[in-house]
């Protein structure tokens, strides 16, 4: 509410968007069923920033839209061609930063990397791959780290901090030759304390931390990205409380 | 790995403070020249904290090992002013002389040989670290000479100091390096006149921060003075990572009195009781020195409780020594790595003055704004305005290297021009000059008459010469290798576009591009520009606008046509399969011209 | 749609590091290959017996480029082809044939033919009509310019009918949820 009483609410290439105070700019945007791209933020978790992908244009100047916050009256594009062309760019910067075969991975229709590519219809990578060499991680008995395809989204090392209280997962290495790690000096995830009931074991926007032997369960046409574009889904990425992983979903 | 004892004294002596965690992987790297597995383990059950945490932040710094590197460390410098003074053939030379192969360790543990970004002795290169320790002005003789220390296993300590020399060279002072400050004098005129008149002072004054971003130190130290928190933090910027910089180190050698009677009195105006100086690990030499000076303003007085006699005004320095990340310039990345983590740029709002060391309300200037804040409180505002021009006042403290009779270190008031500097410093046949390093602008021949000032060129201080017998190409490509090697990795702009730039010049420098890869380069310049998270993404394609701009024949010799260019090397790709079935037919190439 | 006048568009087809898998969708396109036929006739492709690749109109290209035989044959399709097509995951990013990547070639080489009982009775086959493997997998982009991209595992054939009705009406060709499939 703004001092005068009425709802805040922004512009949103050209839609009116209310927000609560402390919103931020995608946040409100999901919230009222306004899609914006983005891989890094979690409606359960703290804005991170680092995609990129949710970049919209405010005032003329680029920014996250996950970590502005919302102000009264702000104009904010998400949609100009030149922002479309630099959320392809930068989704097709995670493709050939990893190593993505969706034929052989079993997140393929419930992707969010894959789901985000489709919406921004990329056919193709387009720039030169960089093919790194990523071994697995099959040491956990009922755990399977791909780290071919991880984003470094860092969700699941929020996930284990923040929710799991364990801190399971963390990042090394600097630039482009950061990477995800285990807390364990063996660097073995068999060697840590996670759960399959983790929170961290849910986050994961694509492929890396797998279930072992339940793969390929649900049949293709009726995956979560089969049934709808990932852009028809905002409200289910609206802000919400953390759930713990605890509770058994299935 | 370190003994659980050794470990334990090091940790101790930080008083087991997580915010340490970098000062104790220093530490702990000098028992074994690098941080073996278990003795993360074991740093991490000492200070309680995750193991994978303390891992992360060992992984993010260059100067940290996590893998097996010698009992000797040694990095060649690899500015583009380094390469102009022939680094690489030293180093080929020292790596023959060790048998070393570059990156690797040498099976005996003994040497590991690699190179790093600029170390700040462009005035003096090439340089390298030996452990940490500088060793400028290398010549073939000299690289012998280091190469023989280490094929005795002499210890570091017992090397000749001359080796360790290293040189002021002021060429021209002004009032700033002039200034003859007598330790105190500064922080007793603003006791006399009081904090809100002394920060009057600061902001008549107009002074603008040194570390490049020109931002107004009067509103920053205002902002801070009024922020609400616990405990409100100094901080001195000496990171000095931007190549072709090296005046803080020079300040820091002959003027430290004055950079913490700066910060003093920045403490004395915002409310401060702790300040630190983060210090790059390229100047581990200042350390001791500096530690020195600090403990003579102890015991003068100028440094703890009651300082210059004020009842109640308390406030001390600490150094944090950094470990080879140009990241750690930017402010709250430095903050972050203060406290003992990786060095990762935050999201901003809310910014340091408000939220920075340990979220409290933190002023963080680079080392030069805290010598002039220093002169202003002592001899006013008006005095200060009264230097250099309308938008810029008073001096600013060039690093000047590269292609001239005198590198080394000139100050001017604001204002003056590149041709001035140029003849100053002995430059002849000057093709361009890069104001600012890799992340500032590269200026040719026809715009010799532009002004060092905010309002013109802005400079955090490095001015590099390259004359008519360079090739600007090279230039560009040494400071594309740059970012892409200290892009921090959090963002996926900066993170994948610096390497995939990276890629694309070096398939110019083969010789082998074409329009598609210049067009690439724009497409990807343009992204980092507006979708980065912070300057260094913002700027990192600056070295390659600025040159293809100005000098494109430069690219263009290097395309192999005007269409497209497979991405990498088509013959060179079948090497590995010539090299396993013995084949060298027509059928075993690839020709490019087919 | 049957304008006599009109000349048929040209297309040729090939399959380098690939499984002829997007080959075979194609013809799942079923009785709407008819209608495609009075549009368009093949040149060098598996369905004819042409065996170079003459001027064309379109060329499509499954696979990706694993030995110097592929770059030869991606070559004569640039040359000739005003339009070139990757089809398929294997053509878009190198698909499964690119996992070998991470893998040292020589290593490769050694395993499958020394190291294994094989015909090659323990020594790597060095028959220069055999065409030498590349040190790594590429997808199309990488080795020549490629004007469209229509990934998929196989594209379905609904996918290639889309494409390939939007492109000879003169669209830029655009699939769409549903159609647009990595896998
Ligand atoms: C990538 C990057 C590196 C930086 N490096 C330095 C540095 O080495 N020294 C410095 O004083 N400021 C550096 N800065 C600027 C600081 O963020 C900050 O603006 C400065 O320390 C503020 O001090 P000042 O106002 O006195 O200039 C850097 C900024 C960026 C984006
Ligand atoms: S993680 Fe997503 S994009 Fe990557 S291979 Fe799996 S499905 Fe494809
Ligand atoms: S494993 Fe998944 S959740 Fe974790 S950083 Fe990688 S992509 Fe993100
Ligand atoms: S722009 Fe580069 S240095 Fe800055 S946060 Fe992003 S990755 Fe890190």
């Amino acid at each position: 509410m703004t001092a005068e009483g009425k709802t805040a609410s922004f512009q949103l290439d050209g839609a009116t968007v209310p927000f609560e105070p402390g919103q931020t700019v995608i946040q409100a945007a999901l919230a009222a069923g306004h899609y914006i791209p983005h891989l890094c933020y979690h409606p359960e978790f703290k804005p991170h920033g680092s995609c990129r992908v949710c970049t919209v244009e405010v005032d003329g100047r680029t920014v996250a839209s996950c970590t502005l916050q919302a102000q009264d009256g702000m104009e904010v594009l998400s949609q100009s061609d030149r922002l479309r062309k630099e959320h392809q760019t930068l989704v097709q910067m995670l493709f050939v930063e990893g190593n993505h075969f969706c034929p052989s991975c079993e997140q393929s229709g419930n992707c969010r990397l894959q789901a985000v590519a489709y919406d921004l219809d990329i056919m193709s990578a387009e720039l030169d791959h960089l093919f790194p060499n990523r071994p697995v991680d099959a040491s956990h008995p009922e755990i399977l780290l791909e780290f071919n395809r991880c984003i470094l989204c860092e969700l699941c090392v929020r996930a284990s901090a923040e929710v799991d209280g364990k801190n399971v997962f963390a990042l090394s290495g600097r630039g482009i030759t950061k990477h995800l790690i285990v807390n364990a000096e063996s660097g073995r995830l068999a060697d840590t304390d996670i759960a399959v009931t983790d929170k961290a074991m849910e986050v994961c926007p694509v492929g890396v931390i797998l279930r072992k032997g339940v793969g390929f369960r649900v049949p293709i046409g009726e995956r979560r990205f089969d049934r709808q574009p990932i852009s028809a889904q905002a409200r289910e990425d609206a802000p919400r409380r953390p759930t713990t992983g605890n509770e058994d979903s299935t | 790995m370190g003994t659980h004892a050794e470990l334990e004294a090091i940790v101790d002596r930080y008083s087991g403070e997580s915010t340490a965690l970098l000062q104790i992987l220093r530490e702990a790297q000098e028992i074994e020249g690098w941080l073996p597995p278990a003795t993360l383990t074991c740093l991490a059950r000492l200070l309680e904290m995750p193991r994978a945490r303390v891992e992360g932040v060992a992984g993010f710094y260059s100067f940290l090992h996590i893998e097996r590197a010698g009992r000797y460390r040694v990095l060649f410098s690899d500015n583009i002013t380094d390469r102009m003074a022939g680094n690489s053939e030293l180093l080929d030379r020292f790596c023959n002389s060790l048998w070393l192969e570059r990156g690797k360790t040498s099976e005996d543990g003994l040497a590991l040989v690699d190179t790093t970004s600029c170390t700040g002795m462009c005035d003096q290169g090439p340089a390298m670290l030996v452990n940490g320790w500088a060793i400028p002005q290398l010549t073939p003789a000299r690289v012998d000479e280091v190469a023989e220390l280490i094929r005795s296993h002499t210890p570091v300590e017992d090397w000749p100091a001359a080796l360790f020399q290293i040189e002021d060279n002021i060429h021209r002072s002004d009032m700033l390096l002039d200034a003859s400050l007598e330790p105190g004098a500064a922080i007793r005129a603003a006791a006399t006149s009081g904090p809100l008149a002394t920060l009057e002072a600061i902001q008549c004054s107009n002074l603008r921060g040194r570390g490049g971003a020109g931002f107004a130190t009067g509103l920053k130290w205002q902002s801070c003075r009024n922020a609400t928190g616990d405990m409100h933090y100094v901080v001195c910027n000496a990171d000095e990572g931007e190549p072709g910089t090296f005046k803080d180190r020079v300040l820091l050698t002959r003027y430290a009195d004055l950079v913490f009677e700066g910060m003093t009195v920045c403490a004395f105006v915002i409310g401060a009781r702790k300040g630190f100086l983060y210090l790059r690990g390229e100047y581990r030499h200042l350390l001791a020195p500096l530690q020195e000076v600090l403990a003579r303003r102890r015991s003068d007085g100028l440094l703890g409780n009651d300082i210059c006699g004020q009842p109640g005004f308390e406030f001390d320095i600490d150094i944090h020594l950094g470990a080879g990340a140009y990241i750690c310039g930017e402010e709250s990345a430095l903050i972050e790595s203060l406290e003992g983590r990786r060095g990762i740029p935050r999201n901003r709002p809310p910014y340091p003055v408000t939220h920075g060391y340990l979220q409290q309300p933190t002023t963080v200037n680079n080392v030069e704004t805290f010598c002039a804040a220093a002169l202003i409180a002592l001899r006013g505002g008006e005095w200060y305005a009264g230097i250099g021009t309308g938008k810029s006042t008073g001096t600013k403290v060039l690093s000047v290297s590269g292609d001239c009779v005198r590198p080394g270190i000139y100050e001017y008031p604001f204002g003056v021009t590149v041709r001035q500097v140029l003849e100053d410093c002995g430059a002849q046949r000057t093709q361009a000059v890069q104001i600012s390093g890799p992340s500032g602008t590269c200026i040719d021949a026809t715009e010799f008459e532009r002004r060092i000032a905010f309002e013109d060129l802005p400079t955090a201080g490095a001015f590099m010469v390259f004359d008519e017998s360079r090739d600007i190409f090279e230039v560009a490509s040494n400071f594309v290798h740059f970012f892409a090697h200290e892009s921090c990795g959090f963002c996926t702009p900066c993170r994948v576009g610096t390497t995939l730039l990276r890629n694309v010049i070096d398939k110019l420098h083969k010789g082998k591009g074409s329009q598609h890869d210049l067009n690439q380069i724009f497409k990807l310049s343009r992204l980092l520009q507006s979708a980065s998270h912070c300057g260094l993404g913002h700027t990192a394609c600056n070295p390659l606008l600025d040159t293809i701009k100005r000098f494109r024949p430069a690219y263009e010799r290097r395309l192999e046509s005007l269409e497209f260019e497979p991405a990498f090397d088509l013959d060179g790709a079948l090497e590995r399969a010539r090299a396993m079935t013995g084949r060298d037919d027509a059928g075993a190439h690839l020709r490019t011209d087919e | 749609m049957n304008d006599a006048a009109q000349p048929k568009v040209r297309v040729a087809t090939t399959s380098l590091a690939g499984c002829f898998g997007c080959h075979m969708s194609f013809l799942d396109i079923d009785e709407r290959l008819f209608e495609l036929l009075e549009r368009i006739e093949f040149d060098r492709s598996p369905f004819t017996d042409i065996k170079h690749c003459g001027p064309c109109d379109v060329g499509l290209i499954e696979g990706g480029i694993c030995n110097a035989d592929n770059v030869h044959v991606l070559r004569e399709f640039r040359k000739n082809c005003k339009i070139l097509v990757a089809v398929g995951a294997c053509a878009v990013n190198g698909g499964l044939p690119a996992q070998r990547n991470h893998i040292d070639l020589g290593e490769c080489l050694e395993e499958v033919y020394v190291t294994e009982i094989s015909l090659a009775k323990g020594c790597i086959p060095n028959d220069p009509e055999l065409p030498l493997p590349l040190d790594k997998v590429h997808p199309l982009h990488e080795v020549v310019k490629i004007d469209y991209f229509l990934p998929g595992c196989p594209p379905t054939a609904d996918a290639i009918w889309k494409f390939l009705t939007d492109l000879l009406a003169g669209r830029t060709p655009h699939l769409g949820h549903g159609l647009i499939h990595y896998d």
